[in-house]
């Protein structure tokens, strides 16, 4: 039996209420937002649900939004039974980056948190092993934010007015 | 007054392996000392071994030929793909994707093009899909040919390799004929292609399909039933269907454990659906069905270019690319005689799609796993934030619990038929 996205999100309603705190379908993939304490209780859920069996975990990154100083974890999960998939995000603040790990549920998060880590500083609280896995060791930034620039910022050749942008 | 010249050291009496020695070190040193000698050794393999092929450290833990403990440390091609993508117009990230897994840069660049298809709602044709399914299947046997053939290298059969290069290099020569470039290809543009398939490809193409199958069987007739093979892969590297799901396992490496999970059939993209081919599964999850495997992915996507091919040649001839003016260039002719082509081409060339407001997630059957792209798009001419599901640097975190308890040996065959492409790997 196919489960429709309206079931997820009612099933998911009807257990953590106002803990989820949007739900949309961008180009048709369910993306639910949620506070950030119940990740962990929300992947369980979706783990154990008879009806939904999400037990793979596709892909998890981070994002940065400036404007709002908020880092975001973006889960992508799987269930290879329904063959549904399920965006799942967590937002923290810049301040107080701290979310608690995916690691006892799926093993496949320790490198991609390291990563995750490694680039936007996000804290994994649990975390077996959290060091930086792609940069350096020695770096001091996280280099997938916003405000660390690719090019030499004092290179004016580049900037927007000179195309009319 | 002699002695104070000379410099004071204190002794100290230590044990050292059952004999009481006297040395002028104190302990902690004694302590180092007692550790080079201790049971097991550690052991660098990589990051520069040639028996890794690519850039892969592991800090193993042996005793004796027995491994231990293993730690990868990966990173050393980092190459900040994600961030330069933040910087880019999307058509000028194709050549990003080729450098992620270089062995089958094909289905990277489609991946990507499809993805922002997919983000600007942009239909193709069908004659499209089937060259890009030619093409993509293509770079898969390419893919497999390399990893299976490798693989045979590292147990010590160096003939196997020489004859199917040969074979890489054809496939080669028909993307060379379609794009110009062989091995970091930047094939194809977001819409369809930068040209239609002249008669020279089509019939290299057609050309390989007679000749490569019975390379490949004189291949299979090599390896296959070989005991020194067999002996040197079966129950080496074995991870079960359970552990290899928690891992994030994709590709044929998930279905050498059992599982028959391929992106092509589950969420079929590129009417994938309209063809005829079987997912081969392993049972074991080890080094010989991974082999396997991949041995017959190579008859399932010869199968798969002969439907194409056939079904490519009933489409109208001459249409290799979706309309769409404002997202695909214009002919060069056209930009030269025409405003609104002169216009459409320098928008497209400065980055000035409109790109709508969105985040896609899209993904394909790359030649080991999900190759996925994330894409978040806030209309801009650049993505806000691309991520690349790679799917070796998500599998390749179970390489420790894979060699613990083989021997180094084992450990050599079986990162080679996991197939981490160390370019994926480190982004």
């Amino acid at each position: 039996m196919q489960i429709s996205n309206a079931q997820i999100i009612e099933k998911l309603l009807a257990t953590f209420g106002s803990d989820i705190i949007k739900c949309e379908e961008p180009y048709g993939f369910l993306t639910i937002t949620a506070d950030k304490s119940k990740n962990i209780d929300i992947l369980k859920f979706l783990w154990n649900d008879s009806d939904l069996k999400f037990k793979f975990m596709t892909d998890l990154c981070g994002v940065h939004y400036p404007e709002t100083s908020q880092l975001c974890v973006v889960y992508h999960l799987h269930s290879l039974v329904k063959n549904i998939r399920l965006r799942l995000k967590f937002y923290v603040n810049v301040s107080d980056p701290h979310i608690l790990t995916a690691t006892s549920i799926f093993e496949s998060a320790n490198w991609q948190e390291r990563e995750t880590f490694d680039f936007y500083g996000i804290i994994f609280d649990g975390h077996p092993d959290l060091r930086r896995i792609l940069n350096v060791d020695e770096m001091e930034v996280f280099p997938l934010r916003k405000e660390y620039p690719l090019e030499d910022p004092n290179r004016v050749d580049k900037k927007d007015y000179f195309f009319g942008r | 007054m002699e002695d104070s010249l000379l410099p004071k050291f204190e002794f100290y009496e230590q044990c050292i392996n059952g004999y009481i020695t006297k040395s002028r070190y104190p302990m902690s040193h004694v302590q180092l000392i007692n550790e080079i000698e201790k049971e097991t050794t550690t052991l660098n393999l990589g990051p520069t071994h040639p028996a890794t092929h690519g850039v892969f450290q592991n800090i193993l833990e042996v005793d004796g030929e027995r491994i231990v403990s293993a730690s990868p440390t990966i990173g050393y091609i980092h190459r900040a793909f994600e961030k330069l993508a933040e910087h880019r117009p999307f058509y000028q990230i194709t050549p990003i994707t080729d450098r992620l897994n270089y062995c089958s840069s094909p289905i990277n660049n489609i991946g990507w093009h499809m993805t922002v298809e997919k983000l600007l709602g942009l239909e193709t044709p069908k004659r499209v899909d089937y060259m890009r399914i030619i093409i993509m299947e293509l770079a898969r046997i390419s893919d497999h040919l390399i990893c299976n053939s490798i693989l045979g290298v590292d147990t010590g059969a160096f003939t196997g390799f020489l004859y199917v290069m040969q074979e890489r290099e054809k496939i080669y020569e028909i993307y060379e004929e379609i794009c110009g470039a062989r091995l970091t290809t930047n094939i194809g543009r977001i819409g369809g292609f930068e040209r239609d398939f002249n008669e020279k490809s089509i019939a290299k193409i057609e050309a390989f399909l007679i000749r490569f199958p019975t390379v490949w069987k004189e291949f299979e007739a090599l390896f296959n039933r070989n005991r020194i093979f067999m002996d040197r892969t079966i129950g080496v590297g074995a991870i079960s269907a359970e552990r290899a799901l928690n891992y994030g396992f994709t590709g044929p490496n998930l279905r050498a454990a059992g599982v028959d999970y391929d992106v092509r059939v589950m969420n079929p993209y590129c009417s994938y659906e309209e063809f005829d081919f079987e997912i081969p599964i392993g049972q074991h999850g080890d080094t010989y069905d991974r082999f396997m495997v991949l041995n017959e992915e190579i008859w399932q996507s010869l199968r798969i270019i002969e439907q194409a091919l056939a079904k490519m040649k009933k489409e109208p001839a001459g249409v290799y690319h979706a309309d769409a003016p404002g997202i695909y260039l214009p002919k060069k002719e056209e930009v030269y005689n025409n405003m609104e082509a002169l216009i459409y081409h320098f928008k497209i060339i400065m980055g000035e799609i409109d790109a709508p407001v969105g985040e896609v997630y899209h993904s394909v059957e790359g030649a080991n796993g999900e190759l996925g792209f994330y894409l978040i798009s806030d209309g801009g001419r650049t993505p806000y934030r691309l991520h690349f599901r790679r799917p070796c640097f998500i599998y390749y975190q179970a390489y420790p619990e894979m060699v613990t308890g083989g021997l180094i040996s084992d450990a050599i065959v079986t990162m080679s038929s996991l197939n981490v492409i160390a370019g994926e790997l480190d982004a």
